[in-house]
């Protein structure tokens, strides 16, 4: 069976292959995808991780850059939902705990990456980032207080405007540009980014290869590509940690993401039987 | 003190020296500085630094500015009470340090860190005034900040209203303002506790020769401490009844003085003798021998020769906040809790506050946090609850363990003193807990 399961991973990779040096990637998440029986949009996925959408990329939204031009009625709609979105001991209590964790894996390994001072209070001061997913912008308003150029993206319109109400309460988070629009769609209008960040996205993607390809696309050369996921069925774990060793070689670091009951608290840890959080470089071509 | 060791620490961290702290405060002393004439003698109102605090004010850059002012270190304690049935004598060489703590006037320590502050680049604004009223919309937080637009107005912040008029908006609010804390009253936090029916007279007394000891003595109406000041002078904390507190304050100097040495000498009781149980051979089995302290007998403590400054009276209690924070507030020092000085820590406990609010304070910042919210806080809180809680559930046993006179309890409290003097590993712990080493009286 694990043979059978590795000669599907070198033909998805051997299709991929010659497409961008960050294929390795693809294939690792694409064999998850296309290898697991379970699909990741079922009403099974945990909502906080899905920053509380699960039908994020099945629709076509335009392309709308949202800014304070929301009218009062919207504004009061839009802001009690943002209120629960937001809150941290809400509904969405499991993605707010799971953050400051994130935030510490991408603060260290970006930091590493563009030789940046890890003891700045700013250290992404004239970066650009780009968070693919960004839900309420839960990781969008941290990038952009470590003094990043954040643009925010999700094709949910909802999220948007969550996001841009809750970014217009603090001068420095106001700054976001945030958009409803798709990876795609960013690449076909030539966006480049020091840094793209994409989690807890990618098992709800239709196609992942073509993801994949997207964010790579979005990247500047000699720049950075961070990807988190959540391995929910065996089968996919088994496939996820079977390509991912097999084709290494285009991860830099990667950390396992573990939550224990006990305290909850998440932690980083060499254990990525779960969950994991990729960093990766685009090599220039 | 507390409060301007946060600032002071905050200062000192690159991740958190960007922000902009407002310090409101209506003591002049900080506008104009505070003047410390070194022939002056000792102010009564002095404390006990214990060595975890000293190492964290070097930390910060503040201990230069203490130096060359007076401060006394000890490397000697001993606790004994009135029965005369035991006595504990602790060295800093038990756990292999140089000192068990340093006494230092408070006028001293605020001035060590006002300078600190001052000197330090970091955008602070004293606002000599009070705080009147404070409003805490459930959305927002914030570090001072002036400047105000009507865009912030719908922002995640902290109203603050000062006696002054002055309006300021701000993501965190740290209460470091005592045990009659305003902001903690303005924040609606709800406290536990009691009223010792206890004062404590507080003044400086001379010695003919240096004293280098700590001396605690534990009397039927509460204790009676000997704190070294250094250039002969020692501060005296003497808890006991209200009525005899005011007594005690208004009789004469010269009987004042009389009834000084005769608390610490043979009244209420005899010395300990050392040789009660056989030299503490009998507990050389529980631990790794007998500490070299133990070896050394009781000691009288020096005569006091007379009294140098005026006598202060304290009432005393044990308050706890239920908590600590909450959205855009935290408490820290004496505004959280307030204890019973028989031990030196009060001080010591809040230190320990301002110090783990600043470090928590740069983790947030590390990962793009804004310092208001809430679950960050509730890190700061427990870290430091459970040993503010630990320390004063210590201090409260001590207080009524040792307000009790009665035959068997004496005896316990007697094997206790033996037990502490004798079983090296518990004086070790003992030390160490006292020392702020330890952050919880465990053994580990």
């Amino acid at each position: 069976m694990a043979s059978k399961l590795l000669h599907r991973v070198r033909a998805v990779s051997a299709r991929l292959k010659y497409s961008r040096t960050l294929s390795p990637t693809l294939a690792a998440f694409a064999s998850s995808r296309l290898l697991s029986d379970v699909a990741p949009s079922a009403s099974t996925s945990p909502a906080p991780q899905s920053s509380g959408s699960s039908d994020k990329f099945e629709h076509n939204a335009k392309s709308s850059s949202v800014r304070s031009s929301l009218k009062d009625p919207e504004l009061a709609k839009f802001s009690a939902i943002a209120d629960t979105w937001w809150d941290s001991g809400g509904p969405f209590k499991p993605l707010h705990l799971m953050n400051p964790t994130r935030l510490a894996f991408i603060r260290s390994t970006l930091c590493r990456h563009f030789g940046k001072d890890p003891s700045s209070a700013r250290p992404f001061e004239g970066m650009k980032i780009v968070d693919v997913g960004c839900g309420g912008g839960i990781l969008s308003e941290p990038l952009a207080r470590m003094g990043a150029s954040v643009t925010g993206v999700d094709a949910v319109d909802k999220n948007i405007k969550i996001a841009r109400i809750h970014a217009d309460l603090d001068p420095v988070t106001s700054t976001i540009e945030y958009c409803c629009t798709t990876a795609e769609k960013l690449v076909e209008e030539q966006r480049k980014f020091d840094a793209v960040i994409s989690l807890e996205v990618i098992e709800h993607v239709a196609d992942p290869a073509e993801f994949c390809q997207s964010l790579s696309a979005l990247t500047i050369p000699e720049g950075a590509l961070v990807i988190s996921t959540i391995n929910r069925s065996m089968r996919a774990y088994a496939t996820a940690i079977v390509a991912a060793e097999y084709l290494l070689h285009w991860v830099k670091e990667m950390a396992g993401f573990v939550y224990n009951p006990l305290t909850g608290r998440w932690s980083l840890s060499d254990d990525v039987s779960v969950n994991f959080i990729a960093f990766g470089t685009k090599n220039s071509q | 003190m507390v409060g301007m060791s946060l600032a002071c620490s905050l200062a000192s961290m690159p991740l958190t020296k960007h922000l902009n702290v407002a310090i409101i405060d209506s003591n002049p002393a900080l506008v104009n500085g505070i003047r410390i004439n070194k022939q002056d003698p000792p102010d009564p109102r002095v404390s006990t630094i214990t060595p975890a605090t000293t190492s964290m004010f070097r930390d910060i850059g503040a201990w230069q500015y203490l130096q060359p002012y007076r401060h006394a270190y000890f490397d000697q304690m001993q606790v004994w009470d009135y029965t005369g049935l035991g006595y504990t004598r602790y060295h800093a060489r038990d756990v292999d340090k140089d000192s068990l703590g340093c006494v230092v006037e408070n006028k001293v320590l605020q001035s060590s860190l006002l300078l600190c502050i001052q000197n330090a680049d970091f955008q602070k604004r004293i606002f000599p005034s009070r705080l009147v009223s404070m409003s805490l919309n459930p959305g927002l937080k914030s570090k001072q900040m002036d400047g105000i637009s009507s865009e912030i107005s719908r922002a995640d912040l902290a109203k603050l209203h000062l006696s002054d008029g002055t309006c300021l908006y701000a993501k965190l609010v740290v209460g470091a303002d005592g045990s009659k804390s305003q902001v903690r009253e303005l924040a609606g936090f709800k406290t536990t506790g009691w009223n010792y029916s206890q004062n404590a007279v507080i003044c400086t007394v001379e010695h003919a020769s240096e004293n280098q000891c700590a001396w605690q003595r534990f009397l039927p109406a509460g204790p009676i401490a000997l704190l070294p000041m250094g250039d002969n002078f020692s501060n005296i904390v003497w808890t006991m009844n209200p009525k005899e507190a005011l007594d005690r304050k208004s009789m004469t100097e010269i009987d004042f003085v009389k009834t000084v040495n005769h608390a610490l000498d043979h009244g209420f009781g005899p010395h300990p003798t050392s040789s009660l149980l056989g030299k503490g051979n009998i507990f050389s089995w529980f631990g790794a021998g007998v500490p070299t302290s133990g070896n050394g007998g009781f000691e009288i403590p020096p005569k006091v020769v007379k009294l140098a400054s005026e006598r202060m009276v304290f009432p005393l209690s044990l308050r706890h906040a239920n908590d600590y924070v909450s959205k855009h507030v935290a408490l820290i020092g004496d505004a959280a809790h307030t204890v019973h000085p028989l031990a030196g820590q009060g001080v010591n406990l809040g230190f320990g506050d301002a110090f783990a609010l600043s470090r928590v304070i740069g983790e947030a910042i590390a990962v793009g946090m804004d310092i208001g919210e809430a679950s960050l806080l509730k890190k700061y809180e427990a870290e430091r609850k459970p040993a503010n809680i630990a320390m004063m559930a210590i201090l409260d046993g001590f207080q009524k363990a040792y307000s009790v006179d009665f035959g068997p309890l004496n005896i316990l409290r007697a094997a206790g003193f033996h037990a502490a003097n004798y079983i090296s590993p518990l004086k070790r712990s003992i030390i160490s807990y006292a020392s702020g080493e330890q952050r919880l009286p465990l053994f580990t």
